[in-house]
């Protein structure tokens, strides 16, 4: 190739320069909007009066929170409760992931089934819960929570769950034994709860991302070719090893890049706990808002936290794609 | 005797299958008549707290709908102006149904789109001979389907810029590209919406700062492009290399590939991808109510909690407005059907 001669490449016939230029402008562009952002922040903050720094995440953050993993009280300072909201938010992502991939998988299956009223339900469960606002669902859920189920002392029971208005009680490891829990006075006694607000908010999680990672795994096995089973079926292989060792292996393929963005999405729909009080990272961070005035702060707490968390999931995630991905020899 | 093989096929080809249909038969005898006794043979369907009230527990009270609709559909807008909103929505919604049929697909619709939204906002507002209602009193079902249509309509070409930046040859325009793009993926439309509304303000120069419903339609651009972006990357990234060569060689220059040979073919791919994401963001502008714009599902809240008589039918309430969103999600889920194939027939 010809190299142009330096009067071309400095004139606009040149892709080069004409590059060259874009680049220029649009980093210019960018850099004046972040300053001019930057600029009149700290102009309001000045007019306002509004203090700036994260020195208030170590003065005492004087709000209770209703439920944490860790011990905390409301003396202690603003990075505990933080903690207490991050480990809310994963726990609520962690076990909405799990659960929501069970059903997911299920309702996927369920649409090949042999029997036209499974297929039938599938379809019709798939289609109305993705077709409603996760957000709807939640306030549905934490309703029916709230006041439609019968109080604490008289709850609906199937065989050692319970279900009331103080949320879902169920047998657990106490001290050495099983417990089982019964009403008391004012709440369950024994076993262990998990309140109506996380309810709300995993069940919200569940029905509605299920409905998609159901429609993930029914296209992920639908790609699978029909001339693979019948080949199976040829080499006379009974019908759970077809399936294990010929469908999952290659529909895994088609399904994991999309089932990463239902997990990111599900850790991140978690974020609207805030609506219904359960105390996940947006809440705390919201109380904290309030009580400080630290907008920025806060909003970048979050927002970092969530930057971090849906990283890492797609860092793993991407790990494990690789490992199901065909190996190419 | 066709039937007869269906029926033996599809509800009892095995052990298991059959076992599945005697099992749901079973659940539909023992519960249907219950549901269907709740929800319409003890059901009031009039507006009547009293028969409401003696009917909680075994029949629904649909007649919180029948009381409380214009609440709900029109949120806090005055009520003697409801006309306004209602032809507005009227009018915007048939504009949209026209534009999904093919035969109007033509140039008339830009000026129509742009009549139809001066009017939608002159409607709503006020001002030239109607009395004027400040934003904070819009709401309901006219401000979901405003602010859906306006994200998408912002989102979408933006996001197409992006997503060719993104795959610019140019390092710095595909560095910004994509660092916008994963920051705004990262994160939940929550932290958005809350910096519409809380830090927005502090962006401005000091006092001039916008009206929040402005503030929160320019986070949901934002936000929503960045997802838009990714999508039709993927159908840029399914054109092949020959058709870039093929245009470079008849002497098109950047823009004109992008515009006649690669965005016709990219956009077409990615149709179903692209009205999913629309379903998406009209679902989503129910977070909106998080910051305080009472959109459908925070009417509801605001037409049934300062009323003690109707609050305990909150959940029909819901359910109305479950309804409501699914028959918009369910048609734009099915109309995308058909823009594919049509687009797969051309």
């Amino acid at each position: 190739m010809r190299r142009p001669s330096a009067r071309k490449r400095w004139s606009w016939r040149s892709q080069a320069f004409r590059g060259l230029l874009w680049q220029v402008v649009a980093v210019l562009l960018v850099g004046f909007a972040v300053w001019f952002l930057a600029h009149n922040t700290l102009e309001n903050m000045r007019a306002r009066g509004i203090q700036s720094g994260f020195d208030f995440l170590k003065g005492p953050a004087g709000f209770d929170i209703g439920e944490s993993l860790i011990p905390y009280d409301a003396l202690d300072p603003y990075w505990k409760a933080f903690l207490v909201g991050i480990l809310n938010t994963l726990r609520v992502a962690i076990i909405g992931i799990g659960v929501a991939t069970l059903f997911g998988t299920l309702l996927g299956i369920g649409r090949f089934s042999a029997n036209a009223i499974v297929r039938g339900l599938c379809y019709a469960y798939t289609e109305t819960f993705r077709n409603v606002p996760i957000l709807l669902q939640l306030l549905f859920w934490y309703l029916v929570f709230t006041e439609v189920l019968p109080p604490v002392a008289e709850p609906v029971s199937v065989g050692p769950f319970l279900l009331s208005k103080a949320g879902f009680s169920f047998p657990w490891w106490v001290e050495g034994r099983w417990s089982v829990p019964a009403p008391g006075a004012f709440s369950m006694e024994g076993g262990a709860s998990a309140t109506p607000e996380f309810m709300a908010v995993l069940m919200g999680l569940v029905f509605y991302t299920s409905a998609f990672i159901g429609e993930i795994v029914r296209a992920g096995i639908a790609a699978v070719p029909k001339g693979q089973v019948e080949a199976a079926s040829a080499l006379g292989l009974p019908r759970g090893l077809q399936v294990r060792k010929v469908i999952l292996p290659q529909a895994l393929r088609v399904i994991i890049p999309p089932l990463t963005s239902q997990y990111l999405n599900i850790t991140k729909n978690s974020s609207l706990a805030v609506a219904i009080g359960y105390p996940d990272v947006v809440s705390i961070a919201n109380t904290s808002l309030n009580n400080t005035g630290r907008a920025v702060e806060c909003i970048s707490i979050i927002m970092l936290v969530y930057l971090v968390t849906s990283l890492s999931t797609a860092l793993f995630m991407n790990w494990y794609n690789k490992r199901v991905a065909i190996q190419e020899r | 005797m066709k039937k007869k093989s269906w029926i033996r096929k599809n509800l009892f080809a095995n052990a298991w299958s059959s076992l599945a249909t005697i099992v749901f038969a079973v659940l539909v005898v023992a519960y249907l008549p219950g549901l269907l006794n709740w929800m319409v043979v003890q059901a009031v369907f009039g507006p009547n707290v009293d028969a409401c009230q003696a009917a909680r527990g075994t029949g629904a009270c649909w007649g919180v709908i029948a009381e409380k609709w214009r609440l709900i559909v029109f949120g806090r807008y005055p009520h003697l102006e409801q006309w306004r909103p209602a032809l507005a929505t009227v009018l915007l919604l048939g504009l949209l149904f026209a534009s999904c049929v093919r035969k109007f697909w033509t140039l008339w619709l830009v000026p129509a789109w742009i009549v139809v939204w001066v009017v939608f906002f002159w409607l709503m507002h006020g001002g030239l001979g109607l009395s004027v209602v400040p934003t904070d009193q819009w709401g309901g079902l006219p401000l979901t389907i405003m602010l859906s249509t306006i994200a998408i309509a912002g989102a979408f070409p933006l996001s197409i810029f992006v997503a060719l930046g993104r795959r610019s040859k140019l390092p710095a325009i595909r560095t910004l590209c994509t660092v916008y793009i994963e920051l705004v993926r990262g994160v939940p439309l929550v932290s958005i919406l809350f910096m519409a509304s809380f830090l927005f303000p502090l962006f401005m120069p000091v006092g001039k700062s916008p009206d929040v419903l402005i503030r929160v339609i320019v986070g949901l651009i934002l936000f929503w492009a960045a997802y838009l972006a990714e999508t039709v990357r993927g159908g840029l990234q399914a054109i092949p290399k020959g058709q870039l060569e093929a245009a470079a060689s008849v002497g098109l220059g950047y823009w004109q590939t992008q515009r006649k040979v690669v965005l016709p073919q990219a956009l077409a791919i990615v149709v179903p991808a692209v009205v999913n994401t629309f379903i998406a963001i009209f679902k989503d502008t129910s977070l909106v109510t998080i910051v305080s714009l009472y959109e459908l599902t925070g009417a509801l809240s605001i037409a049934l909690n300062s009323d003690a008589n109707w609050r305990p039918f909150k959940i029909e309430g819901y359910l109305f407005i479950a309804a409501l969103y699914f028959t918009f999600c369910f048609a734009m889920s099915r109309y995308s059907l058909w823009v594919e194939k049509q687009v797969h027939h051309g």
